[in-house]
């Protein structure tokens, strides 16, 4: 675990998701991205955005193994 | 046209308004959307067709023609999805610089942030074959479907080779027009630095005062049917396209051969494509850019291609009303002749005060004015022209109802 605080991921990713176009609502940290209706070329902006914040490289590889919005925070926030 | 192919539906989002009864109704009683020297689509808001995901995912030109298909297609009664085959319909969007907001952005971000501040949605938004594709996507169109690019004539190319389509059996119907955004900064300069648009900020085409032309945004979207399956189904049928010629002047990049040679083989190729004689035209839709050298070339060609009929036929410029639309013009000006043609008008060149030397033909100067009437009662005939940078030439010829 990094010293990057979940809070502060959990908020970067949930204004990430919606402003791609997700439903406020509905995401969580159960919620799939397949629901969500987010997509690889979301993820890979999504990729690009943690990089920047966090400084945390996500490669495709390990874009594709994650299913859902708690999966993706998890992932960010070993590497932070 | 060996193959009967008519028009079911139509839809524009022009600087004259959203819809193309719009652009018909105002273009004809004569209002112009020019506002300091551009025509924006000022009343566009691309989230009243797409949702915020859609929308994010297309650059402005994708968005203007994503909204003008959606009007097309519910114009064609294709609301609840289409009543052909699928993989039967295809789809061409023509324009000229496809997504160049967005290689600006990226080129910002590039310059500011370095690679890797470069968007993922980059190639997706500035391909210039993306219009194409969202709205293939957007209605799963599955037959032919790609971009056209020939600057200016980009729009009449797509429409022409879209009907080409059907004719030659690789589709019974598609999803055809153009569309284009490019009211940016790179845009006016690179524009601007050629001397090609106006310094007045006015749009006159054919006045002896026209000193370039005026850049416009938008675009027009057309369903094309096989006339047959069409009316076999109870479609509602707008017109036909006659005939199509194409031809380049292979003379200049970013001029007119001077005496209008290649574009007067594309009007006499289109009417020998529609198997018609210049006696049978009631109307023609100019290129009309209000540039010095586009406005006499095209004078020229018409008269070439036209002998003395060209002094006879009613010729007016949809550019005076919204400026040049660039890829999507040739669309939205195919759009506007049709429904002309139905309501048997010739709209205006407005601001045309002052004739040329040598230009003389009937410009329909001030206000629209009805065509005349035709012996044979027989549905109106007209020509709708396309000249782009690159001497492409690319001419309609269309019959209303």
């Amino acid at each position: 675990m990094g010293t990057t605080d979940n809070t502060k991921i959990e908020d970067v990713v949930t204004k990430a998701l919606a402003d791609f176009g997700a439903e406020p609502g509905d995401i969580s940290r159960d919620a799939s991205f397949e629901a969500l209706d987010i997509d690889s070329l979301d993820l890979a902006e999504l990729a690009q955005i943690v990089e920047e914040e966090f400084g945390v490289e996500l490669k495709s590889d390990d874009i594709r193994g994650i299913g859902t919005v708690g999966e993706a925070i998890d992932l960010i926030a070993q590497r932070a | 046209m060996r193959a009967d192919v008519v028009v079911t539906g139509v839809g524009a989002i022009t600087p004259l308004g959203v819809g193309a009864r719009t652009l018909h109704e105002r273009w004809t009683s004569g209002v112009c959307a020019i506002v300091g020297g551009e025509a924006p689509c000022a009343d566009f808001d691309p989230l009243d067709t797409m949702s915020r995901k859609e929308a994010r995912r297309a650059d402005r030109f994708t968005q203007l023609a994503i909204a003008a298909g959606e009007e097309a297609l519910i114009d064609a009664g294709w609301g609840d999805g289409p009543p052909v085959d699928p993989t039967r319909i295809g789809c061409v969007i023509g324009t000229g610089v496809g997504g160049l907001a967005t290689i600006e952005a990226g080129q910002t971000d590039l310059l500011g942030r370095g690679a890797s501040g470069v968007s993922p949605r980059s190639v997706p938004l500035m391909m210039g074959n993306a219009a194409a594709a969202a709205l293939a996507m957007r209605h799963g169109l599955q037959g032919p479907c790609y971009g056209v690019v020939s600057a200016c004539a980009s729009g009449t190319h797509a429409i022409g080779v879209a009907a080409r389509m059907i004719a030659c059996g690789d589709a019974d119907a598609v999803v055809t027009g153009g569309a284009e955004a490019a009211l940016t900064p790179l845009s006016r300069a690179s524009f601007g630095a050629l001397d090609a648009t106006s310094s007045s900020g006015i749009s006159r085409p054919f006045d002896a005062r026209r000193d370039g032309f005026v850049m416009g945004e938008g675009a027009g979207v057309l369903v094309l049917e096989d006339g047959a399956a069409a009316r076999a189904r109870g479609a509602r049928i707008l017109g036909t396209v006659r005939g199509y010629g194409a031809t380049c002047d292979a003379h200049h990049m970013v001029a007119p051969h001077p005496d209008g040679a290649g574009a007067a083989r594309a009007i006499t190729a289109a009417l020998h494509d529609a198997g018609l004689t210049p006696a049978a035209i009631d109307y023609v839709n100019a290129h009309g850019t209000s540039t010095q050298l586009n406005d006499r070339a095209e004078t020229m060609a018409l008269k070439t291609a036209l002998g003395a009929d060209a002094h006879r036929i009613p010729t007016s410029s949809l550019k005076s009303s919204i400026g040049h639309l660039l890829g999507a013009a040739g669309a939205v000006e195919a759009i506007a002749t049709l429904l002309a043609l139905r309501d048997r008008v010739a709209p205006p060149t407005l601001g045309y005060e002052q004739p040329d030397e040598g230009l003389d033909l009937d410009y329909v100067p001030g206000r629209a004015r009805p065509l005349a009437a035709r012996e044979d009662d027989l549905p109106a005939v007209a020509l709708s022209s396309s000249f782009g940078f690159g001497g492409h030439n690319a001419v309609l010829v269309l019959e209303g109802v």
